[in-house]
């Protein structure tokens, strides 16, 4: 056996390391206290009193009720449901939604298929930062719209939006207003009173917690149906026995972030501007995608002109450092990211695009490996590129 | 997702580069579809492929099936070179995964693109050669804009 390679981890909004001490608190639940907890022994209140537990921390983390905290099996699934359930709950009011472009597909896709089923769906563009325009969203409002759903922060090139303003021309419409905050939340602070947020999805392994659980912030009163039909589960609108490991060790992550969240991010942000900073100087013909400052503290993502990013990203993977792309290389279809066209690049630009996202055990070492490391794929890639010869001549 | 030889193929190109005065240079497919390739033959008056270099802009496979193509023409005749369908290539490399497959396809209309370029400049007639669909002439391709 060899020694194992060692990896330098810089995809993190694609999945995060589970922290050791949420795998600690979740242990218990598998194999010592695994009792159902609908059931009325003692026993199993063990498990009863973890979720509502984990279900404190996550409602205290937002500034929110707990019986407005409803666990999903991740937020793929909190999206669906907020955009579904929403739909069918104020069809009396009316069928139009508002969203945008730069979505995650559970959203884009959920509201291709409301649209099957009879509702109209406005995609807001979005400026060349990847930013809403207001001006846009107020002009989309109809008398008939029933639910705006806008991202907190973009997954692919880390733009926050103005999710205050949005929820105040929601508010004032008397439109629901739903985000997927699964990128920004722990990373961001969240208060959804103040941010007038009343449906809000999010993933535990974003923020160190294991995958396959997940929430949705339901604000009391708003009516929404059930989603999945069976027991009594989470208040009789998501059926299925609770996944009480997984539960507990949201809780814990969510306790983590919360108390980690200042520090973190700073440490992070710092490295992140560091990493910005130098492949802007040091590779020519680069572009960075996304707001330059209102962005993910842990978000950097390049458009390396010539090149192609299924390229770029098996050479990184062969120096040992993850990321990922927007390149059609990497999605199975022919079309670059939705993203990165709909903040106005072109084609071949957004198809050598590269994303790098930080963690919290990132070190500047660490950085200063993975930029020797692009400058000499890139310059590979461009000596054996077409485009740069051609670029090159009409010099 | 790739195998061994595909592999090899990315990370050790062979054949990479242009040539002075080639005889012959095809350029194929688009760059919004994020495949381009570009062959270039050195043609003796044996009408046999001297030497040959491609330059690449794509994915893994796109680069793996430009280096095969071009290992597979090379010191052949134009006519045996016309019979390097993109089977033999994907064959060659040890198969593509499926969605690669039309990059297999772009190395042997690139290189039927650079024996048509070939084919006029000479003002001869390439028996079974039709015209590339995808050929895009030197420079013809749209100007990137510049960041």
């Amino acid at each position: 056996m060899g020694e194992e390679k060692r990896v330098i981890y810089l995809d993190n909004a694609a999945t995060t390391r589970t922290a050791p001490e949420v795998v600690e608190a979740m242990v218990p639940y598998f194999s010592e206290f695994y009792g159902n907890p609908s059931s009325v022994y003692e026993f199993s209140q063990k498990s009863k009193e973890a979720i509502t537990h984990a279900r404190e921390i996550i409602a205290n983390s937002l500034g929110a009720k707990t019986e407005e905290i409803y666990f999903t099996a991740g937020g793929s699934e909190s999206d669906n449901w907020a955009l579904k359930a929403a739909a069918e709950a104020y069809k009396a009011k009316g069928n139009h939604i508002i969203t945008t472009k730069i979505e995650h597909h559970a959203v884009l896709h959920t509201g291709a298929w409301l649209e099957k089923q009879g509702y109209e769906v406005t995609y807001l563009d979005v400026d060349e930062n990847g930013t809403v325009k207001l001006e846009e969203l107020k002009r989309a409002i109809r008398p008939t719209t029933i639910l705006i759903s806008i991202m907190f922060a973009n997954n692919e090139i880390g733009t926050i939006q103005p999710i205050k303003e949005i929820g105040e021309t929601a508010r004032a419409h008397g439109i629901l207003f739903h985000t997927d905050a699964v990128q920004a939340f722990g990373q961001l602070p969240i208060q959804v009173d103040e941010l007038n947020i009343d449906l809000l999805s999010s993933s535990a392994h974003k923020l160190n917690g294991p995958k396959g659980i997940g929430f949705l912030y339901i604000r009391k009163g708003v009516k929404i149906r059930s989603f999945i039909h069976g027991g009594a589960q989470e208040r009789k609108r998501r059926a299925g026995t609770e996944n009480v490991p997984g539960i507990v060790g949201y809780g814990a992550a969510v306790e983590r972030a919360v108390r980690t969240m200042k520090e973190r991010t700073q440490k992070e942000q710092a490295l992140r501007d560091y990493l910005i900073d130098r492949v802007l100087r040091e590779v020519p013909y680069t572009r960075l995608n996304g707001h330059r400052t209102n962005r993910l503290p842990n978000n950097a993502n390049f458009s390396f002109q010539f090149i192609e990013g299924e390229s770029l990203l098996i050479m990184l993977d062969m120096d040992g450092i993850c990321g990922s792309s927007g390149s059609a290389c990497t999605s199975g279809s022919l079309d670059p990211s939705h993203v990165l066209l709909a903040i106005g690049l072109p084609h071949e630009i957004a198809h050598g695009s590269l994303r790098l996202t930080l963690g919290e055990e990132t070190t500047k070492e660490e950085l200063d490996e993975v930029v020797e490391s692009i400058k000499k794929i890139v310059k590979k890639l461009r000596d054996m590129s077409p485009l740069y010869e051609d670029y090159m001549r009409r010099q | 997702m790739y195998s061994d030889k595909v592999m090899d193929h990315f990370q050790n190109p062979r054949n990479v580069g242009e040539i002075e005065d080639a005889s012959g240079v095809g350029t194929v497919g688009n760059a919004k579809c994020g495949d381009i390739m570009r062959i270039y033959l050195d043609i003796d008056e044996e009408q046999v492929i001297r030497d040959v270099k491609f330059k690449t802009f794509g994915c893994g496979a796109a680069v793996a099936t430009s280096s095969m193509a071009t290992e597979l023409v090379k010191g052949k005749t134009i006519y045996e070179a016309l019979q390097v369908t993109n089977k033999a290539v994907m064959e060659a490399l040890d198969g593509l995964p499926p969605v690669k497959v039309h990059c297999s396809l772009l190395a042997e209309e690139a290189i039927h693109a650079a024996l048509w370029d070939y084919a006029e400049k000479h003002g001869i007639k390439i028996e079974g050669l039709e015209k590339p669909k995808s050929d895009i002439h030197e420079g013809e391709e749209e100007e990137s804009e510049e960041y």
